[in-house]
């Protein structure tokens, strides 16, 4: 059995793992036009900070690929894939043929088509080498003045990496809040007000509309026709999915790649998984693509399996994001805002402490959450989510500083813990 | 594998197993200098309520949530003992394991570094875990259920 995989990242090290769980011998080709060992590409903010170096951020160890039996091409781009011979094509014109395939190409950044974003010391901030050329410009600019066009995940974590570095950072966000895809409005005020007191700038409801400079980046003008100086810019205005590699063949694709339980896309023998595919939301029951690094992973996983032969689903596929800036920790899963009629909020606060906590139910069942400062044991939710398990009888108790297992019936508790 | 399981019904709470599992994580290895003088957060989670309690620690599940979840590849499965494992030296303290751990075992480390705690079992292969040795009232057993 041939199995080739493209992506070197959480996606494709699951599909590795997964494929190993049951076909020990079975040839694995890996291939990622990033020419590095795997990674942890969340690790690079910790990099440009200072705070991991490149041993620590390798994602598995440096026997990996021998200790699995897999031959690696690294630094070497996939042009194309010819479903009829099962082959996928190479920049360098060589040709792989494949049993089954797994396209697991992750995301790619959006870029607004702002004029002057080709300008030099503008970046994006999602691979190992934009930290690397990041880290190199900053040691020379002039006035150690940053913009970055996006409030999201990506962009606050590049706020604080370059923060931490020195440097004078403004943030400026087209909505009115902050990190709007997993927190509240509510939410959101505590963790603004928090970056905001240890030295990050915002501007909200306003974007940029021109990059200022000649070769390098000088400023930025903003729609509101504000101008702000800087020398270096970094776009962080959100990631789509990377289907060039799919774009000339018939596998079906939406946003991202459509696939189904399994990972398998709509061609035999091929599978997507990780930031590249959209498969079915558990709390939102539509197809979407979930752009987080443990359903990455569980999803190659589970595509490595059924490569394998072994038949299995993925059934945990929801967005859930466990983050913090400047020590203040956050765990969100899930609808963190109510869509119908029929989602009931509870929350609790204590805006001294910076706490807040807040569950979204739907017929008694646990559809989203967010727990800022006070994460403890948020995984017991997350359970709950993915089992769609009925909490009317904790109901009271979901938000008690001592809700655990000890809050549901002995039956209950013993059939998880005494197995 | 062999893991630690609890009786909820001999558990009095008197939290003599987080008491020994700090000393056995400990330097010193001594009961008051261990408490007193090292910062050690107790690899395991007590729950109680009104008269109920028990320990709970890290089940070492055989599809383990958090190690799929580990954005530094951290923590991992060893596939000889069974055992979950954590690297401090890799841990970023990103908090994503407790998310994605449904028992809610780990913890957050409380001496100042951003790394977990959770159960290691003690270190030593097979060896009875300190709090279920210490346990006065044999509320924690250390056995094999996998048929
Ligand atoms: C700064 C940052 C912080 C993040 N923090 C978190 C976090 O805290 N928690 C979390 O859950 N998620 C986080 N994420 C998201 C997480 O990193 C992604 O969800 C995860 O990396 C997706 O994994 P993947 O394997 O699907 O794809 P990717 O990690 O995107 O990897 C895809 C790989 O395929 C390669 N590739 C693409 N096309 C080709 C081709 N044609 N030929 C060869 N190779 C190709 C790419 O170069 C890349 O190496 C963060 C992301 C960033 C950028
Ligand atoms: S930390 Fe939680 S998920 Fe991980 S092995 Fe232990 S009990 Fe299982
Ligand atoms: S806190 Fe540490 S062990 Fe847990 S997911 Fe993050 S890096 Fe891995």
């Amino acid at each position: 059995m041939d199995y080739v995989i493209i992506g070197n990242s959480a996606a494709g090290i699951g599909a590795v793992e997964g494929i190993r769980e049951v076909d020990s011998k079975g040839r694995i080709t890996l291939i990622s036009d990033e020419p590095y060992h795997t990674y942890s590409r969340p690790l690079i903010s910790y990099y440009l900070a200072n705070k991991a170096n490149w041993e620590t951020m390798k994602f598995r160890s440096n026997d990996f690929y021998a200790e699995n039996n897999v031959e690696t091409k690294l630094g070497m781009k996939a042009v194309g894939i010819n479903e009829a011979d099962k082959s996928v094509n190479l920049a360098n014109g060589e040709k792989i043929e494949f049993d089954k395939l797994l396209v697991a190409t992750g995301g790619t950044p959006f870029i607004p088509p702002i004029e002057g974003v080709d300008k030099n010391n503008i970046y994006n901030f999602i691979k190992l080498d934009d930290a690397k050329s990041i880290a190199g410009d900053i040691e020379n600019l002039e006035t150690g003045k940053v913009v970055i066009l996006g409030a999201g995940l990506i962009g606050l974590k590049a706020a604080e990496a370059l923060f931490k570095q020195g440097l004078e950072v403004i943030v400026v966000e087209l909505a009115d809040q902050v990190l709007n895809a997993i927190l509240d409005d509510e939410a959101a005020k505590l963790v603004q007000q928090h970056l905001e007191e240890k030295g990050i700038n915002f501007i909200f409801e306003d974007t940029v509309t021109q990059f200022l400079g000649e070769d390098k980046v000088t400023g930025v003008r903003l729609e509101s026709e504000k101008e702000l100086d800087c020398d270096l810019a970094i776009v962080a205005a959100g990631v789509k999915p990377n289907i060039e590699v799919v774009e000339e063949t018939d596998i079906e694709v939406n946003q991202g790649i459509i696939v189904n339980n399994k990972l398998k896309t709509s061609i035999t023998n091929i599978y997507a998984a990780g930031d590249v595919a959209e498969s079915n939301n558990l709390v939102r029951d539509i197809k979407e693509v979930v752009p987080i690094w443990p359903d990455a992973y569980n999803q190659g996983w589970t595509a490595g399996k059924n490569m394998a032969g072994v038949k299995e689903d993925y059934l945990e596929c929801f967005s859930r994001n466990s983050i913090g800036f400047f020590g203040l920790p956050m765990i969100t899963a899930g609808i963190i805002e109510p869509e119908s009629d029929d989602h009931e909020v509870l929350v609790t606060k204590n805006e001294e402490e910076k706490v807040y906590k807040k569950i979204i139910l739907q017929n008694d069942r646990i559809i989203g959450f967010i727990y800022l400062n006070d994460i403890d044991r948020a995984g017991i939710l997350t359970g709950l989510i993915k089992e769609k398990q009925s909490i009317t009888e904790v109901k009271d108790e979901l938000l008690a500083d001592n809700f655990g297992y000890l809050s549901f019936n002995k039956e209950w508790r013993q059939e998880r813990l005494a197995k | 594998m062999k893991r630690v399981y609890a009786k909820e019904e001999y558990c009095l709470g008197c939290r003599l197993c987080e008491v020994y599992c700090v000393v056995n994580h400990s330097k010193s290895q001594d009961i008051i200098k261990s408490h007193k003088l090292e910062e050690i957060t107790p690899r395991l989670v007590i729950e109680s309520k009104g008269i109920i309690s028990f320990a709970l620690q890290c089940r070492h599940c055989d599809d383990a949530a958090c190690t799929k979840a580990c954005i530094t590849g951290a923590l991992q499965k060893d596939s000889k003992t069974g055992e979950v494992t954590y690297d401090q030296e890799k841990c970023v303290g990103c908090w994503t394991c407790i998310m994605a751990c449904s028992y809610g075992a780990i913890r957050r480390d409380e001496s100042g570094q951003k790394v977990i705690s959770k159960c290691d079992l003690c270190g030593e292969e097979e060896s009875e875990p300190a709090c279920v040795t210490n346990c006065p009232n044999g509320a924690l057993v250390f056995e094999d259920r996998e048929e």
